[in-house]
């Protein structure tokens, strides 16, 4: 079955129920999408799907045919690159861990929401965790990132 | 004061009898922030045990702590960087080989480790000499190849000039490194005013900001899992479920039949499952059948284990302080107030779960790629397993998602069980132990539970005596981390030791025993005493009418830098201005590892009973501040932890086994409970001190004491949970 990860199709022939985490930092090496808790409850390996921010560590990869599948490492669009800017200007991260879902979520956010207020912002990244704690400059970074964006 | 001879800050240990990290050598393993080459090899030539200069005249230190988010790749370069006279974007880091001789930390009696907010104060005198030391073997280099006196050679941003002639780092490294280093107690440093990176502020426009950021935000940043070479075999370890139960018998035949299970092997802490990839090693373990002895399993519920110390504390325990008539002083005139302090265990719940990568080749050779905070002491325990020399086994330090003292144990949990693994399956291939979250929450080394029974004696006044008696399972206790029978008041420090002008005051502390694993857990013994101490004096001053800024300036009168880190939070969080109805502010200050800080909470509760924490004013004192906005992050990140496990946070026990099993229900806060944080530093010229911990003690009371304002109640359970 084909993938598309990050613009290249990939053929899947793995289990019916791995999750497309595993493929991804197993099998393609694509390290950048991080295993946090493997029950969809803290984000560290969110990746778009079609644009949606996706929980890799309870998706199926064999459920993706045909999906356009977005990873950090693929992380080119407009808003993608604001985020990575401004995290940097920022000096958000701390341990990392947690920063490649957090930017695909603050990613997902400004394409839907170019302009988001204060709450928007919390709604919209409240399901990723930092256990660093660093979300008063993930605030920060991604008002700073909707600015950089125009 | 009784003991304090026996008193030793968290982790600032004399480790008695590690002897577990002979030297040896490592493969240096660029973590992180590579050193990209230009044309060719890059060579890298080293000046002393911490500075290399590469040809392509980067400048790279060698960390002996491991960078786990708290910016010693930032802070501890930025000291090198100064002395040396470079030009940031030369600037690398990488992590040191495990190498007590060079690389011990002098805060752990010369074991390398990381904790206790120790780097940048262990590492000052040291890395400002590394720097200083290489950049006059630069300038003699220079001297030689320029024909002209040392004293004439200008040393400026990397590069080194006399005379119209002009050489970078780069070019004069090999020369340098053949000149002798300069005597070290004639160095000469560099006055603080012509600094150019410390205390510097953050400048995206100059480049110049933490040295992590970029490959973590590109995603290059390599941690210990993301290490997988060809054909790892992944392995996870089904644990008793009750802390100290053993395996009795296993049924590993529907395990053995998952697709790509290669092996199930039983080990000390339990029954591993080796399969090609993660997710077939998850379902073989989810498909073991063990039967486990719990015969010398804890048994207990965390309710009964609270009741039980509440026995002990009708007995006195350890004494550990006495002012005045102590104890005695508790009986006597005015009014006595006392309330018992619960505390739960708390998992670190590092956002990377605990892995490493094991390649093993029996009777030659071992690479361990780890987030070890304490790696000799993990190479220790992999010579001891794999039966090798501690020339054989090198521990490639990785960077690590997060730790929060995780990382830092007493008996290299991690390192023990995936040697076993890799020895019992041969060392066929390499050999990658996961924990998933659910074993990260479940496996026990938690912040111990801990009941203190606060008590104050009000007359005249004024708090006339001032009682702390604690019941906690010891961390060190049994560990090569104390002498046998020593007292470990790290469980207590912080709140034995407390800083107010009280006439009588009494602390004494029970240590009863459990199979229940603990382990310092970010600020240690003060995660606890800080919040027990500083609610209660709230609690009291209420009683006596008495404002709570106020009460502590007239207590702390001998003790300028607490007053100073009180006085600056209370000022920028405009305590005496009133607030909009709904609206309560608490305070807190306590001191440790060194540092000073207080905090002020402004928190906003609604009709419904519940609140939420609005801003944090805090402000810190950390001696001579290397990167101001590290500092700034720390507090940050400190004051999130701190609020996280104060709101939300336990692992209870139920007949001795965890009720929480990963982040649904150990619940650790999210963005919508973080509340703004605003940091202010106090300009001070002592030496550095930490500030990975101190920022999170204070968080807790300060905001117990907003709530205390709000409703008039003693806030004495943790957590607190969403109601006030
Ligand atoms: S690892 Fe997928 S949400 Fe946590
Ligand atoms: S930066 Fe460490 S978990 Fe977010």
């Amino acid at each position: 079955m084909k993938l598309t990860i990050n613009g290249k199709e990939q053929e899947y022939t793995g289990e019916e129920d791995r999750p497309l985490l595993w493929y991804l930092r197993e099998d393609l090496k694509l390290t950048g999408t991080k295993f946090g808790c493997g029950v969809a409850a803290c984000g560290a390996c969110t990746v778009l799907v079609d644009g949606e921010p996706t929980r890799a560590c309870m998706t199926p990869a064999a459920s993706l045919a045909g999906k356009k599948i977005t990873t950090i490492e693929g992380l080119d669009t407009p808003a993608g690159k604001a985020v990575q800017a401004a995290w940097q200007e920022l000096d958000v991260v701390q341990c990392g861990w947690c920063q490649s879902g957090q930017m695909l979520a603050a990613a997902a956010l400004l394409t839907a929401t170019p302009k988001p207020s204060e709450q928007q912002i919390t709604d919209g990244m409240n399901s990723n965790i930092c256990r660093c704690a660093t979300y008063h400059r993930i605030r920060g970074a991604v008002a700073r990132a909707s600015e950089i964006m125009g | 004061m009784a003991d304090t001879a026996t008193f030793s800050p968290s982790r600032r240990l004399v480790l008695t009898v590690m002897g577990l990290g002979a030297a040896g050598f490592a493969v240096g393993c660029s973590a992180g922030n590579t050193t990209t080459a230009a044309a060719g090899p890059v060579t890298q030539t080293a000046l002393g045990d911490y500075v290399r200069i590469g040809s392509d005249n980067t400048i790279t230190v060698y960390l002996r702590h491991i960078e786990f988010g708290q910016g010693v790749s930032t802070g501890l370069t930025t000291i090198v960087a100064e002395e040396i006279d470079a030009d940031w974007s030369q600037m690398r880091f990488e992590h040191s080989p495990a190498d007590d001789a060079k690389y011990g930390n002098p805060a752990f009696g010369g074991v390398m480790g990381t904790g206790g907010s120790t780097a940048i104060f262990s590492s000052w005198a040291q890395l400002r000499a590394a720097g200083a030391s290489a950049r006059e073997m630069l300038r003699q280099a220079a001297a030689a190849k320029f024909g002209v006196d040392a004293s004439d050679v200008l040393l400026v941003k990397g590069k080194a000039e006399a005379g119209g002639k002009s050489a970078s780092y780069g070019e004069l490294a090999a020369e340098a490194a053949k000149i002798t280093p300069p005597d070290a107690a004639r160095l000469q440093y560099k006055d603080a005013t012509a600094y150019e990176f410390i205390g510097k502020e953050r400048d995206s426009s100059k480049g110049f900001g933490r040295l992590d950021s970029a490959d973590k935000v590109s995603a290059r940043a390599q941690y210990a899992l993301d290490y997988h070479p060809e054909g790892t075999l992944t392995a996870l370890l089904a644990r008793s479920p009750k802390f100290g139960g053993k395996v009795a018998s296993f049924d590993d035949t529907a395990a053995k039949a998952v697709k790509g299970v290669t092996d199930v092997v039983q080990i000390s802490n339990g029954v591993a499952v080796v399969a090609t990839d993660f997710w077939a090693a998850k379902k073989g373990r989810d498909a073991l059948k063990i039967t486990w002895d719990d015969s010398a399993a804890e048994t207990r519920s965390s309710d009964q284990i609270f009741a039980d110390y509440k026995k002990l504390l009708a007995k006195a325990g350890h004494d550990a302080r006495k002012e005045g008539a102590g104890a005695a002083a508790l009986r006597g005139a005015g009014e006595v107030i006392t309330a018992d302090f619960e505390f739960p265990y708390l998992a670190h719940a590092p956002m990377e779960p605990l892995n490493c990568v094991v390649e093993y080749k029996p009777g030659e050779a071992a690479v361990i790629h780890s987030g070890s905070q304490m790696p000799t002491a993990d190479k220790g325990a992999a010579v001891a397993v794999l039966g090798l020399k501690p020339e054989q086994v090198s521990i490639v330090t990785m960077l690590a998602g997060g730790s929060f003292g995780r990382r830092a144990t007493q008996d290299a949990d991690l390192m023990m069980e995936a040697t076993q693994i890799a020895k019992a399956i041969n060392g066929k291939a390499p050999l990658k132990l996961m924990w998933t979250r659910e074993d990260d929450i479940r496996s026990g080394k938690y912040r111990p539970m801990a009941l203190h029974r606060m008590t104050a004696r009000l007359n005249r006044d004024a708090i006339e005596a001032w009682g702390d008696r604690t019941a906690i399972q010891s961390i060190m206790a049994g560990t090569p981390f104390m002498p046998a029978g020593a007292a470990d008041l790290s469980s207590i420090e912080g709140g034995f030791d407390i800083p107010y002008a009280i006439s009588n005051i009494t602390a004494d502390v029970h240590w009863p025993t459990s199979p229940v694993s603990v382990l310092w857990w970010r600020s240690v013994g003060h995660t606890h005493t800080a919040y027990a101490k500083e609610h209660f004096f709230d609690v009291a001053a209420k009683k006596l009418g008495k404002d709570p800024v106020a009460y502590r300036r007239e207590l702390l009168a001998a003790h300028p830098r607490l007053l100073g880190v009180l006085n600056l939070a209370a000022e920028k969080a405009g305590w005496d201005t009133p607030l909009p109805a709904g609206k309560f502010r608490g305070i807190a200050v306590h001191h440790s590892f060194s540092s000073y800080v207080a905090e002020v909470a402004e928190v906003s509760v609604k009709d419904d009973g519940t609140f939420h924490v609005d801003r944090v004013v805090c402000a810190v004192d950390c001696g001579i501040v290397i990167n101001p906005d590290i500092v700034r992050a720390q507090m940050e990140g400190g004051i999130g932890y701190g609020l996280s496990s104060i709101l939300g946070e336990a692992v209870t026990l139920k007949d001795g086994a965890p009720v929480q099993t990963n982040f649904f229900d150990y619940s650790v806060m999210r963005m919508a409970q973080m509340p703004k944080v605003e940091v202010f530093i106090v300009p001070s010229s002592e030496p550095p001190s930490g500030v990975g911990e101190p920022g999170v003690p204070p968080i807790g009371p300060a905001v117990a004491n907003a709530l205390l304002a709000a409703t008039g109640k003693t806030y004495a359970k943790l957590p607190l949970g969403t109601k006030a």
